[in-house]
């Protein structure tokens, strides 16, 4: 299990009462409502958040604190966003990143 | 344009207490930070914090950080949070975008940087794979987010942060399959170190990573021993079936801002690399811009609230809020704490690194 329901010290988590849904790749997953994104997809067994634009190679996390820009990914249609410091919103789009990503403008007007 | 008398950026535990001093003081204080809740990385540390017991030594970090959330609170703080700070000039003009919407300038008479820190990285042949990360970076997953980053994972580092985060990382229900120290000798404190070696976690000293593989993800990691020059000793591999390595190996100061502002900087390897010149008043050399807690040198969340208390009164004591007599009485009253929280094996370095800090900061700030 990768979610830590019970925890030693933490206790039991309150928050699987209210979930979301959004899609990671067109997939339909369920997150905890007010997560980040990136706890949302590692939960659901999304390791790999994007890759590189020279070498093409494949990355995750790094930071978790919204400052490395490891795990950028393209969420409701707008490239690079920090989805380690972005909340989960019902019926997002999230799509793994490549290179620098691209915008979808249809979804921005 | 906003005005506030003092605007304090960063509302971990240095800004907090900041906040809460020059609030009680008198003054009107705002609170940035550019996360959607306050307390900065006070809320992964769920282990008691070590000191005496004014330090609050005992308590765990989580309880502390909602006792100052408490007390800002009370006090009616002016707390902006989804602000990102993007710009800071030496006349305390702030620019601000608000939930990556708004973007707008404050005036401030005083300013407080307390940015905290970040994580270092070291490369190695494949660190680039998801499922490497910071220690701060999986205690962030697990403490605040509660989803395990892996279920096997090797630590590099046996600092504090290293043997804290792997406890942390059992506790939390993942296997540690060992701790790497590239120096001879482990780094953390006893209290720490003895938890995780007692669960029988094995320690590698004079080892650090030679390569990590896997495709999509870490699926398996490569340590070798390094002699006394730090050179690989040929044929001392061993290989670890792992999802996950943590790099528990220091951090940085976030000086950014600081930077921007024009302050005077000094390099000293003991506080994390480049740190703001300050004085004993948590001044820096450009007039009204003061900083507190890691930003001004890499210690631990104690420091950095005693620190931020300092910067808070100093504050107010420079806005004419609190008098001479009882602003040197609070801030001496401070200095004590502070010096007996750097002393023994750990404390005297960071003790002997920031007073070269001071000793500079006497020199340029009038």
């Amino acid at each position: 299990m990768t979610r830590i329901v019970d925890h030693p010290i933490l206790g039991h988590d309150e928050r699987e009462k209210e979930t979301v849904t959004i899609t990671f790749d067109g997939k339909e997953i369920t997150a905890y409502k007010g997560e980040m994104i990136a706890a949302a997809l590692m939960a659901n067994g999304v390791h790999k958040f994007r890759h590189t634009e020279k070498n093409n190679k494949p990355r995750g996390i790094y930071c978790a604190i919204g400052r490395c820009t490891d795990c950028v990914m393209i969420v409701d249609g707008i490239p690079n966003v920090r989805t380690c410091v972005t909340e989960v919103k019902e019926g997002m789009s999230v799509k793994t990143q490549y290179g620098r990503g691209e915008w979808e403008s249809d979804k921005n007007e | 344009m906003n005005n506030y008398d003092v605007v304090i950026i960063g509302a971990g535990p240095a800004g907090l207490a900041a906040s809460i001093e020059a609030s009680k003081a008198g003054a009107k204080v705002l609170l940035i930070d550019e996360n959607n809740k306050p307390g900065g990385q006070l809320f992964k540390q769920i282990h008691k914090f070590f000191g005496s017991r004014e330090h609050k030594a005992g308590v765990r970090g989580i309880n502390i950080g909602t006792e100052l959330l408490n007390e800002t609170k009370s006090l009616g703080i002016d707390v902006m949070l989804n602000t990102e700070v993007c710009g800071l000039t030496s006349d305390k003009k702030i620019w601000i975008v608000e939930n990556k919407e708004k973007s707008r300038e404050i005036q401030a008479e005083k300013i407080i940087v307390a940015t905290g820190a970040f994580e270092n990285s070291v490369q190695f042949d494949g660190w680039e794979l998801p499922g490497v990360m910071g220690a701060g970076a999986a205690q962030t997953m697990i403490n605040l987010n509660r989803v395990l980053p892996g279920q096997k994972v090797l630590m590099l580092g046996s600092g504090n942060v290293g043997v804290i985060v792997s406890y942390q990382l059992m506790q939390a229900g993942a296997e540690v399959v060992g701790i790497l120290e590239a120096a001879p000798s482990i780094g953390g404190y006893g209290v720490h170190t003895a938890k995780v070696a007692r669960a029988g976690v094995p320690f590698y000293t004079s080892h650090t990573i030679k390569k990590a593989y896997g495709t999509d993800r870490v699926e398996k990691v490569e340590i070798v021993e390094l002699d006394s020059n730090w050179q690989e000793i040929e044929g001392s591999e061993k290989t670890f079936e792992v999802d996950t390595i943590c790099l528990a190996v220091g951090l940085t100061p976030m000086i950014e801002l600081v930077w921007l502002a024009g302050c005077e900087f000094t390099y000293l390897g003991g506080m994390g690399g480049y740190v703001p010149v300050h004085d004993r008043n948590m001044r820096t050399t450009v007039d009204g811009i003061y900083v507190a807690g890691d930003v001004a040198g890499i210690e631990e969340a104690s420091t950095a609230m005693e620190e931020g208390r300092l910067a808070g009164i100093s504050v107010a004591y420079a806005l004419g809020c609190i008098g001479e007599e009882n602003a040197k009485q609070k801030i001496d009253e401070i200095w004590n704490k502070l010096d007996s929280l750097r002393c023994g094996q750990f404390g005297e370095k960071r003790r002997t690194a920031k007073d070269q800090i001071l000793e500079k900061g006497e020199e340029l700030i009038k």
